[in-house]
């Protein structure tokens, strides 16, 4: 499943997010990059250097954009003037699909500016589907949404995380951005077998990884994006990548962030199993 | 869940232990989160709850290094607090978060006080850098457009991401030499020579306090990088009449009629003010 419908049938390689800190780097020297995830909020703006550095970057490398304020599980409807935001920059962007996460983060116009977990209940799964629909329609774009960590589950849940994102999905005929990184971060929080998850999602649905690094406390694993990818992670990527095939894999890395370079060389060691997949698959 | 995420944080930086009706909190957070074998539904909900007010808090703290400069941090701390409690966020980005700030102090002056002018000065004069970050720009002025204008019927507007700040203090000034400070203190800690090796703290270098006086000044960007910008007071004058509305040559009539003596070279001097914020990129055509 390099290229499937949810990503518009794009087969993208190895990306990283692109962050302020690699500006200058990456607009003096150009690097080989297969392409870049933007997040979309920061570029949501009127004008100034952000637009003006995203037309720069736009005009080298392939951009993809990821969301982390449609809050598609909200109980409130979409906001329409955040959807037109949305859709000015994808005009801007020509990205072939976009993401953003299975989560709630709004109320009542007022915004946490977190990605807050749901209750994995049927009525839930419905509201956010109709919602991914309804962005779908509007933006003219494929959605995969994507599993976030969680340090905190419901009592009111009816199923289990990866039946829920099972459920969203084919409810609202959208992909899925597998973070593999949250899998774990979520497994190790709520004891669960993050096989058990890789397993149960609908494969073909996938347009799209993440990996990332995470913080380990006495008691739980916070999804810190402040490391590399951790081995067990890796583990996991390569089981995901026999099960999905080689697929768009991107590397999150936003709080001390190094060197492009060393964050970039960090990304490409997916490279390893992305080639070993593509080994083992039958011409 | 929400209503407890948005609840500010107790003095030991943990969830408060009691609900709004009085209730344990414990009870409230078990009547919706499952514990798990390591954390009570309480502590999984307490991370939501500190995790949302850290990043907040950091945010002002990042937006506001002057007036954190002038309050002193640990009561930026209390004030932004009390701001985010009184205004949580209403827009999808961070970015915002300051909007409501001049509001907020000048409706309540005691987390101010006894600076309150200075740190309403400088809390405008801060979220007029952010709005000259990233705000809309429009199409400049060109000849073509006001050529068969007469200059009594002649409206203009300025940029979006302009703007016009009357001061009582020289918080330019002083905002340079707290981002100075704060350069200086983070290459005092990421050396690694001998004479960084453990030793006594150093003391943060004293600020002076600005002192009263009335400064001009426009925030504004050239080439997508910030600028401020003081001007003379008739200078001032004549852009905030055209900000208002004026037509140019009201703005002009009533900028120097203000004025204490009318100079020789007045209309050069104009002219050389309008030249100057062509140039700059600060006058647009009339916002329809």
């Amino acid at each position: 499943m390099p290229a499937n419908r949810f990503n518009n049938f794009h087969d993208y390689g190895i990306g990283i997010g692109l962050r302020v800190p690699h500006y200058r780097h990456i607009l003096g020297k150009k690097p080989v990059v297969d392409w870049f995830e933007i997040i979309s909020e920061n570029f949501m703006v009127d004008g100034g250097r952000p637009l003006e550095v995203l037309d720069q970057i736009l005009e080298q490398y392939r951009v993809v954009q990821h969301g982390v304020a449609m809050y598609l599980g909200s109980a409130d409807r979409l906001s329409r003037e955040h959807l037109k935001k949305i859709k000015r920059l994808v005009r801007r962007t020509h990205t072939p699909w976009l993401s953003d996460h299975l989560c709630w983060g709004s109320v009542d116009g007022r915004y946490t500016h977190d990605l807050l977990p749901m209750p994995y209940t049927f009525a839930a799964a419905r509201a956010t589907a109709a919602n991914i629909r309804e962005a779908m329609d509007f933006l003219e774009v494929p959605i995969c949404v994507e599993n976030v960590s969680s340090y905190a589950e419901f009592h009111a849940s009816e199923m289990t995380e990866w039946e829920f994102l099972s459920e969203v999905v084919e409810l609202a005929d959208c992909g899925i951005l597998l973070d593999v990184n949250n899998i774990y971060v979520s497994s190790q929080n709520h004891n669960f077998n993050p096989y058990d998850y890789l397993n149960g999602v609908p494969h073909h649905r996938v347009g799209q990884i993440h990996i990332a690094g995470h913080s380990k406390f006495e008691k739980y694993i916070l999804d810190t994006h402040d490391h590399p990818v951790l081995d067990p992670v890796w583990k996991m990527y390569a089981h995901a990548i026999k099960l999905v095939g080689k697929t768009a894999t991107l590397l999150e890395w936003d709080d001390r962030i190094p060197t492009f370079d060393e964050v970039h060389n960090e990304a490409l060691k997916a490279n390893k199993f992305l080639e070993s997949q593509l080994q083992t698959t039958p011409a | 869940m929400a209503s407890a995420v948005f609840r500010p944080l107790n003095q030991e930086d943990g969830m408060q232990t009691r609900w709004i009706d009085g209730r344990r909190m414990e009870t409230v957070a078990d009547s919706f989160i499952r514990p798990n074998d390591r954390l009570t539904s309480f502590e999984r909900l307490e991370i939501y709850n500190r995790v949302y007010w850290f990043r907040v808090l950091d945010c002002l703290y990042d937006d506001y290094p002057g007036l954190r400069a002038i309050v002193g941090d640990r009561k930026f701390l209390a004030l932004a607090t009390a701001y985010l409690a009184k205004y949580p966020s209403i827009s999808f980005t961070l970015r915002n978060l300051g909007s409501r700030l001049e509001k907020f102090l000048r409706d309540e002056p005691k987390w101010i006080a006894p600076n309150e002018q200075l740190s309403l000065d400088m809390a405008r004069f801060e979220w007029a850098q952010i709005s000259a970050f990233d705000d809309a720009a429009l199409p400049c002025l060109t000849t073509d457009d006001v050529l068969d204008t007469p200059s009594a019927k002649l409206c203009v507007s300025l940029q979006p991401y302009l703007s016009l700040l009357e001061l009582n203090y020289a918080v330019d000034k002083f905002l340079l030499a707290v981002k100075k400070r704060e350069a200086d203190t983070l290459r005092d800690e990421a050396s690694n020579t001998f004479e960084a090796m453990p030793k006594r703290a150093k003391a943060k270098q004293r600020l002076h306090r600005p002192k009263r006086e009335r400064v001009y000044l426009v925030v504004h960007r050239y080439d997508n990088q910030l600028y401020y910008k003081r001007l003379e007071r008739e200078a001032f004058s004549i852009l905030r009449g055209l900000d208002r509305g004026l037509t140019v040559e009201k703005a002009c009539f009533a900028a120097l009629s203000k004025s204490k003596g009318v100079r020789k070279d007045g209309a050069r001097q104009i002219q050389e003010w309008f030249h100057d914020w062509a140039a700059l990129g600060w006058i647009c055509r009339r916002k329809k």
